[in-house]
């Protein structure tokens, strides 16, 4: 073995990496973002007791629960343009990390919901809290306590899936380390410190989480 | 060049489920024995150990599988000179990100058995390895089973990313036979359709196992 390693195709094109880190920082935003609104709308069908309403998110979470991701991103950009749909690389990654991310954070939010017991409602109701009142001030705060931490593992994933778009040519850090890979063939220092970035983001990400843990969500520590 | 007719394209999906399934076991079942020793290493009084599968598990929990891919099949061999099938190179990489999961798991299963458990067991003279396997495994493997079967799901889908270095199972079938036909729609469809076959009994049987084996 006598490769010496060679770390400068990092900094001669740290440029290339910013651009990718850029739109995997916008993708992963939005994927959220959307996501979420898709997880909380999804839930409120689960939750309705609506049978029709409760069957059509379940199918919805189930189906994109069971299938990769790579089939769900190549069926939204090869496969819709077929239907009339034809979707830019960037925007089908977006369109396709929120439809996955709606899933997971369905269930999520739905658990969330139901671990408030009914009574804490009916108490809130009964002392002249209106509707809206007791969903904000007595379901909202131990709800979001009770699925923080899962809510966060979820983005965390939604990151590291952001790079699966690189295969629809969309440019985000992955697609900037094949890039360059097949510029340089520094393989091993291009991938290895794509693995450290995404690393770094996912480090931050769980630093945000806990400051905001720390802040918002004190109260649930002394709970049970 | 053959017509691929619809029943053509299904058969061929299948021939190519089998190495999906192949690729899903060897991940499965190296991801298990690696996970074993990385949760024994993380529950362990060393530090040094526990820091060394504690930066494992963040490594391989925090980066993107497909990372971990290129790493194993690009990365390997321009740095060693060895070129690895992509077989081998998926295996590798799917047996160090499934361990790592599996590894944290366990590690969480072992470490929700009550502390008064171990206590109990050195109380009336086990020594460690003992206490934890005649008295905590039995109890943590309850814990660990339901969550281990959702994880099944997560290998088995994750295996679709082998088909980006070139390993040729059922995602990869699906874009060759796409670039002949076209017929993304159908092909995309019909590739979800059975990764869904494989993945939704384990995930109601996950679920089933979880409401089963709560600790009571």
């Amino acid at each position: 073995m006598h490769y010496s390693f060679d770390f400068s195709v990092i900094w001669d094109n740290f440029g290339v990496l910013l651009a990718g880190a850029w739109l995997t920082l916008r993708l992963s935003l939005m994927a959220v973002a959307f996501g979420l609104v898709i997880g909380i709308v999804g839930s409120l069908f689960r939750t309705s007791g609506n049978r029709l309403l409760n069957g059509i998110a379940l199918a919805y979470v189930e189906v994109i629960r069971n299938t990769p991701y790579l089939i769900q991103l190549f069926f939204i950009f090869f496969g819709l343009p077929a239907v009339g749909l034809k979707l830019s690389a960037e925007q089908a990654a977006i369109v396709s990390l929120a439809i996955n991310f709606g899933a997971y954070s369905t269930e999520i939010v739905r658990a969330g919901v139901e671990s408030i017991p009914k009574g804490q409602v009916e108490a809130g109701l009964a002392i002249g809290f209106n509707k809206l009142d007791v969903f904000r001030h007595i379901v909202i705060p131990p709800a979001l306590a009770n699925i923080y931490s899962s809510l966060v593992g979820q983005v965390i994933l939604a990151v590291l899936f952001t790079s699966v778009v690189s295969q629809i040519a969309a440019e985000d850090l992955t697609y900037a380390g094949n890039y360059l890979d097949a510029r340089t063939f520094r393989s091993f220092e291009i991938y290895f410190t794509l693995a450290i970035l995404y690393l770094a983001i996912v480090w931050i990400v769980k630093a945000l989480a806990y400051v905001v843990e720390a802040r918002f969500f004190e109260f649930a520590k002394y709970r049970q | 060049m053959d017509e691929f007719t619809l029943s053509r394209t299904f058969i061929n999906l299948i021939i190519a489920t089998k190495w999906t399934i192949i690729l899903s076991l060897i991940a499965f079942v190296g991801g298990g024995l690696v996970g074993a020793l990385i949760a024994l290493m993380r529950i362990s009084s060393n530090k040094l150990l526990s820091r060394i599968s504690w930066l494992y598990i963040e490594f391989f929990q925090g980066t993107p599988l497909l990372l971990q891919l290129f790493l194993a099949f690009f990365g390997f061999s321009v740095v060693t000179g060895i070129n690895l099938s992509p077989l081998v190179a998926a295996a590798i990489a799917l047996t160090a990100y499934t361990s790592a999961f599996l590894g944290d798991i366990w590690r969480g299963s072992i470490q929700a058995v009550p502390r008064g458990q171990w206590q109990a067991a050195s109380a009336i003279g086990f020594g460690y390895f003992d206490q934890l396997r005649l008295i905590i495994l039995p109890q943590a493997v309850r814990l660990a089973i339901a969550p281990t079967v959702g994880f099944l799901v997560q290998v088995i889908k994750g295996t679709s990313l082998a088909s980006i270095i070139g390993f040729t199972e059922l995602s990869r079938a699906a874009s060759l036979i796409n670039n002949v036909t076209l017929q993304s729609l159908l092909i995309f469809g019909l590739a979800g359709l059975i990764y869904f076959a494989l993945c939704y009994p384990l995930s109601t049987w996950s679920q089933q196992l979880e409401k089963k084996l709560a600790y009571k």
